[in-house]
């Protein structure tokens, strides 16, 4: 949660001051951003290669319980393309691409800033957020209604780190490493499937 | 845009071959990265006067992607669960 209001503040900041004008629009023509991407996702792959726990930590996982990022993508999308239905000026492709973030706000928004421009970039950043805080807030009440593995599923890509704690005081701490795995594969498939879509 | 995705690889790789020394550095790299690229993506937003006015709106839009999102994963969970659940009564 500190996380996702350092991060909004971060935001909002560069929101005024490009508003406000007080900073030149001009750098915003360079392509930067562009150039911070390619050593974000550079120190990002880093990051996973280094971790000696990233491969290891599978194996004393229910085999069955394997599946659960597929089911968190498939009901994505369905979620996701049924809400594009009712959105007329967004195309379904569009739609797909921010819910690939699962969660993921700032990779998948500055992704799809890249690729589709920062309007879609926005929605991308304000819905993966939505998310978090909607897993954050309402894991009990999933648990009790829709079983332990609910507020995993919800939760998306953030399930190693910022809801991590809540799912395991919701579901149980059997559902610890379950849960790692889960945000481990998600964080992985978040920009594949965002370049997939915004590629379409 | 793959050129993206292979600055990603790249890193992998290094990271592997470098398993054996810890870079605990990296977080905070990652971090500051992502700090200083919302910063880029706000000051784009703010300087585009058509997104600033039409905020509400994206936000809105933003929404019920997320509602729509979260809604069909915990339904997907539920099936998962209790598929796994009914299998392990049986034995």
């Amino acid at each position: 949660m500190k996380g996702s209001l350092i991060i909004l503040s971060f935001f909002a900041t560069g929101l005024l001051l490009g508003i406000f004008r007080w900073l030149p629009a001009e750098i915003l023509h360079l392509n930067f951003s562009f150039y911070v991407l390619c050593a974000l996702m550079f120190t990002v792959g880093i990051s996973i290669g280094n971790d000696p726990n990233s491969f290891r930590q599978f194996r004393s996982l229910n085999p069955r319980l394997i599946f659960l990022p597929l089911m968190t993508i498939a009901g994505t999308f369905l979620g996701v393309i049924a809400v594009s239905l009712f959105l007329k000026n967004r195309s379904m492709t569009d739609c797909l691409s921010v819910g690939a973030g699962f969660g993921y706000y700032s990779l998948s928004s500055i992704l799809i800033t890249q690729y589709k421009g920062v309007e879609l970039g926005t929605i991308a950043l304000l819905s993966n957020i939505f998310r978090e805080v909607i897993t954050l807030l309402l894991a009990p009440w999933m648990v009790k209604y829709f079983g332990k593995l609910s507020p995993i599923s919800a939760g998306g890509a953030t399930t190693m780190d910022t809801t991590f704690p809540v799912i395991v005081r919701n579901s149980g701490k059997d559902y610890a490493i379950l849960s790692i795995y889960h945000g481990f594969v998600m964080d992985l498939s978040v920009p594949f499937l965002v370049t997939f879509f915004c590629c379409l | 845009m793959f050129t993206v995705i292979s600055f990603m690889f790249a890193g992998i790789a290094v990271g592997y071959l470098l398993r054996s020394k810890k870079i605990r550095f990296i977080h905070w790299v990652v971090t500051t990265l992502i700090w200083l690229l919302l910063f880029l993506l706000g000051l784009e937003v703010g300087a585009n006067e058509t997104i600033v006015r039409q905020f509400g709106t994206l936000g809105f839009e933003a929404f019920l992607l997320a509602a729509g999102a979260t809604l069909g994963s915990v339904v997907f969970a539920w099936i998962l669960w209790l598929a796994v659940r009914n299998k392990t009564v049986e034995e």
